[in-house]
């Protein structure tokens, strides 16, 4: 080892406070690199693996019903790899043991062989090999404790049947499990059967014919084109609009929740290495203008500049290397930990953690790079040090009149006061520098704690103020306004509000989305309409509304004329103007008056489903009557779709926020810990002489002290701004078209985040008044500055 | 030291070629609006084996000259030549490479690296030097063999400045400036270290030159030059010498 190198470790020991504070905050950006990295390359290898092995498709497609000779005229359009037809419904389960009825899709498989696309992965037992056997998804029959051999009682075109369980299998198409028309899983009472297409076709009435087809492309085929093409053929027979993988809902979560790690696993170390090189540059800068002299020996030696700046460049390389080992041992923990709750809700035959090879090379590179950034324009400070210029000490600081000299202020304000002013008026970046460390700190303390905020706030808006029924029931094919009144009159409905649903694609110039429309009246109090402001919205008699991000997806404001296609029944095309967007988290809905819709489609009073309010004693007999009603197709139960929401997300937005409110309080306190110790560096041979002229320690502390808190003040402010502006981006980055997490930071995150930096405020200050406590004042007066 | 040890003659060394040669240097420093005027044209040969006292009052330009000698600085005008280099139009890297080979240094305040100890600090220098002594052998030459594993934190002032000298001379260099070695030190810890001074120049024939305000030293000298207000204001030579232990002050 060179003496040179040998100085390096000594000076790091010296340092060992400060050094382990970067390497700390550094171990975090490389540790949420890889986790994110390792996460997001982990789910893109499952999901590539099992589309392969199951053939997911390309195009989806809905239809009422269609003759099967139609799918050889679909597989003659230019660019179609291969057609599987099939059938498609949503049927009443009865589970033993559940009070509300379950909902199960029944999707058709040949009685022999596997699908030609988007096949079935089989986790336990066997293929189906008779008429009432079925294969059920894997987490329907975890969530149930349904077994291979067990049955289980469907409501088949109208009548209970009893299906036994072959085996238990998963597909690509519901990687991500949820009932039509929701956002979030809820596995024990929504599951995919998948059963024999000859029975199917006996049961719903499908003799040679289909209602659901699914499409692969060859290489080079234009998607859209072959979609227009298949629309063009199914319209006739009450297509809904074909779409791609985009649009499909497994296919949709998985590819946000994929860009969700990429952005982050940009955004996050580039906040944190940031931090890290701002630290260096200060630790730095000032360690070298303490080794002034020491330099300047070196070079009248004969050391040259770049042996100079590579033993200072090697401190920031030091701080590197244990931070990144660190950093990836604790990102992988994190990636698997990640994955492990994908796993959860993202059903792939086998999801684990497979980080790639260049992920720790990739991490140390970056953290390398970091720490030379912030190392380097010190480094580049001693070498520009003329020989001569370094061995002597450096001139005295320049102070001069301010603000409050010339206002005759100072006369009113104590001297130590006065100090602490003058020392952060002569270098105001400096100041300004500090003060953004401080407020950097905050506003990842503020970012970190977005996410929880935001999901109470979508919580409360969509669940208690948007969402005012206890269940929605949707019928298996409309009803006249009549199924209303029925319903209101069941034992325990308190309430029964009717709606129609029409699937519609709608146009705005070159931009369109496939969508339904809402039929509602004004009369309704369960599901009002709201605006930003969250006033109540009126939907005129000859206008429509969009949620605002459906609005932002066309690109229509209020006042844009829109165009809709409407996908079933006689299947008119009206321009209607929009008349306003609506505040909803979740979905992605249009509104219109339903007098308005049924003139639309020239029908009478038809409806959909209806949401219903219910008397909570009573809800018992209501699930089993509503079980045992063959019209319902689907019944929502909205505190059910509530804990299903927390069930999925509670666990995710936990780790995620206690990785960043964690890390981020690693960063509040490496910056307010380092900032008091060049404090103290700096102002030592200062306050050592205010000490000998016979100031108490307290008195001198007061001095040091007092200029760190007027730094937190400054920041803590900045730092809520700053927080806002972040969380603004994060949120603007993570916005999804199904949910999203509006801006919203209550006052407790700020509170928290101001109070966390305080504290490592106090902490630092102790640490630092303890020292300046021990101060050998002879010593510091006698060392040249 | 025993003042009866006979030291070469100053006739003796003038016999030879100049081993530096300076010839109408300046140095104008600019401090803000303000021109210093550090040396208005110096003129000097140095040879070898030769012990130089310069003498001169702060703000003299002597620490100047010390820096032109060394290499540390270059002049405004003039020329300054080592035997067949010229220094003054010299880059950075060959000013380099020129302390590296042939210069060591003494500062007043020792600058030693307080994370090295006395013989890591002495290795600091033979690391990068061609033909160095072995470090533990200079420390033995200014009599700190027992206490070269101390770090400067546990050495006396005195001890210190001898750690500094031999860091200086163990590349065994060509010529070792010191700028006011002793100013630091009490009398006889001073007188101490100019006998380690004297020694090295005797004993490994460098040349020595010392800057100083203390006039009491340039009895040691084999010249002694006056430097006054950027000038050369006098030359003058000891037809004999003065141990060290001789000195007073």
């Amino acid at each position: 080892m060179t003496p040179l190198h040998r100085k390096l470790f000594r000076d790091l020991t010296r340092m060992a406070g400060q050094m382990t504070a970067i390497t700390a905050v550094l171990a975090c950006g490389v540790a949420t690199f890889v986790t994110m990295r390792s996460a997001y390359d982990s789910l893109l290898f499952a999901r590539s693996e099992f589309y392969t092995t199951c053939r997911f498709a390309d195009v989806f497609a809905h239809v009422k019903r269609a003759p099967e000779y139609l799918a050889h005229s679909i597989a003659q359009i230019p660019g179609v790899a291969a057609v599987q037809t099939r059938i498609v419904t949503d049927v009443t389960l009865d589970i033993p043991g559940l009070e509300e009825p379950a909902t199960a899709r029944l999707v058709s498989i040949p009685e022999r062989g596997a699908p030609l696309l988007t096949g079935l992965f089989l986790r336990r037992g066997s293929y189906i090999d008779r008429g009432d056997e079925v294969v059920i998804s894997e987490s329907f029959a975890a969530a149930n404790r349904l077994n291979v051999g067990d049955a289980v009682s469907a409501v088949v075109n109208g009548k209970w049947e009893r299906l036994r369980i072959a085996g238990i299998g998963l597909s690509p198409e519901y990687l991500y499990e949820v009932k039509p028309g929701e956002i979030f899983p809820d596995n024990r009472r929504f599951g995919v059967l998948w059963m024999s297409r000859k029975t199917m076709e006996a049961a719903f009435d499908m003799k040679e014919a289909f209602n659901d087809l699914t499409l692969s492309l060859a290489q080079g085929a234009s998607e859209p084109d072959i979609i227009e093409r298949l629309d063009h053929i199914l319209e006739s027979y009450g297509g809904l609009g074909a779409y791609g993988r985009g649009d499909q809902m497994s296919y949709r979560f998985i590819a946000d929740e994929l860009t969700e790690l990429r952005t982050m696993g940009y955004l996050l170390p580039t906040i944190f290495l940031a931090v890290v090189a701002f630290l260096l540059h200060v630790v730095m800068s000032r360690l070298i203008a303490l080794e002034r002299g020491q330099i300047g020996v070196l070079q009248a030696f004969g050391y040259g500049r770049i042996a100079i700046a590579a033993h200072y460049l090697k401190f920031g390389l030091v701080a590197a290397l244990p931070g990144s080992i660190l950093g990836i041992a604790g990102g992988l923990w994190l990636g698997s930990v990640y994955t492990a709750i994908y796993a959860r809700y993202f059903h792939f035959p086998e999801l684990r953690l497979q980080p790639e090879g260049y992920v720790p090379a990739a991490a140390i590179a970056i953290a390398a790079g970091a720490a030379c950034l912030g190392a380097v324009s010190a480094a580049y400070r001693a070498v520009a040090l003329a020989p001569a210029e370094s061995m002597r000490p450096g001139s005295p600081e320049k102070f001069h009149a301010g603000f409050l000299e010339r206002t005759g202020l100072q006369r009113w304000i104590a001297p130590e006061t006065r100090m602490i002013y003058r020392n952060l008026s002569r270098r105001p970046w400096k100041a300004a520098a500090a003060a953004l460390g401080i407020a950097l700190a905050v506003s990842i303390l503020v970012v970190g704690r977005y996410t929880i905020d935001s999901v109470h706030y979508v919580v409360d808006l969509q669940f208690r103020q948007l969402q005012r029924e206890d269940l929605t029931v949707t019928f298996q094919e409309t009803r006249p306004e009549q199924a209303r009144y029925d319903l209101a009159k069941l034992p325990g409905v308190l309430r029964a509000e009717s709606f129609r649903e029409v699937p519609v694609r709608l146009r705005s110039g070159h931009r369109w989305r496939k969508s339904s429309i809402l039929g509602v009246s004004d009369s309704d109090t369960l599901r009002p309409l709201v605006d930003r402001r969250h006033g109540r919205i009126e939907i005129p008699d000859d206008g429509m509304v969009l949620n605002s991000r459906l609005g932002e997806i066309l690109n229509a404001p209020p006042g844009t004329q829109i165009q809709i296609e409407v996908l079933e029944g006689v299947r008119p095309v009206r321009t209607l103007v929009v008349a306003g967007w609506i505040e909803q988290p979740l979905g992605l809905g249009a509104y219109m008056q339903a007098a308005a819709l049924h003139r639309m489609m020239r029908e009478s009073d038809l409806i959909s489903g209806a949401h219903l309010k219910v008397d909570p004693r009573k809800e018992e007999p209501l699930y089993t009557l509503l079980k045992r009603t063959p019209s319902i197709s689907a019944v929502a139960v909205k505190s059910v779709a509530l804990a299903s929401f927390w069930k999925s997300y509670g666990d995710t937005i936990w780790i995620s926020t206690m990785m960043l409110v964690g890390f981020a309080s690693v960063i509040a306190f490496g910056i307010v810990y380092n900032g008091a110790r060049i404090a103290l560096s700096e102002r030592g041979h200062e306050l050592a002489s205010l000490r000998v002229l016979g100031y108490q320690t307290s008195e001198v502390g007061r001095i040091l002290l007092g200029e760190q808190g007027l730094l937190l003040a400054l920041g803590i402010p900045c730092g809520f701004v700053l927080g806002y502006a972040l969380a603004l981006l994060t949120s603007r980055a993570l916005a999804r078209d199904l949910i999203r997490l509006p801006l919203v930071i209550g006052p407790v995150s700020y509170t928290y985040a101001a109070c966390l930096v305080l504290i490592a405020g106090v902490v630092s200050g102790w640490v630092v008044a303890r020292r300046l406590a021990r101060m050998d004042l002879t010593a510091v007066l006698k060392a040249r500055e | 030291m025993n003042p009866a040890i006979q030291l070469p003659s100053a006739t003796e060394i003038f016999r030879q070629e100049a081993v530096f040669h300076i010839h109408g240097i300046t140095k104008v420093y600019r401090m803000g609006d303000v021109e210093v005027h550090a040396l208005r044209g110096v003129d000097l040969d140095l040879y070898a084996g030769e012990f130089i006292v310069v003498l001169g009052p702060s703000g003299s330009g002597k620490s100047t000259l010390l820096n032109i000698l060394g290499g540390l600085d270059v002049p405004t005008s003039g020329e300054v030549r080592y035997l067949d280099h010229c220094l003054t139009g010299a880059g950075d890297a060959a000013l380099t490479r020129f302390r590296r080979e042939h210069v060591g240094f003494v500062f007043q305040f020792y600058n030693l690296i307080p994370s090295l100890t006395a013989l890591e600090n002495v290795e600091l220098v033979t690391e990068i030097a061609e033909h160095p002594m072995d470090p533990a052998e200079a420390l033995r030459l200014v009599d700190l063999g027992e206490r070269m594993h101390h770090f400067p934190s546990q050495l006396s002032g005195g001890e210190q400045q001898r750690v500094a000298i031999a860091r200086a001379v163990a590349k065994r260099p060509d010529i070792l400036l010191c700028d006011e070695p002793t100013g630091a030190l009490d009398y006889p810890t001073g007188k101490l270290v100019l006998e380690v001074l004297e020694r090295v120049n005797r004993e490994l024939g460098t040349i020595a030159v010392v800057i100083t305000h203390n006039a009491a030293i340039a009895g040691m000298a084999h010249r002694v030059i006056r430097v006054g207000s950027g000038r050369i204001v006098g030359i003058s030579r000891n037809e004999r010498r003065l141990s060290p232990s001789e000195l007073s002050w």
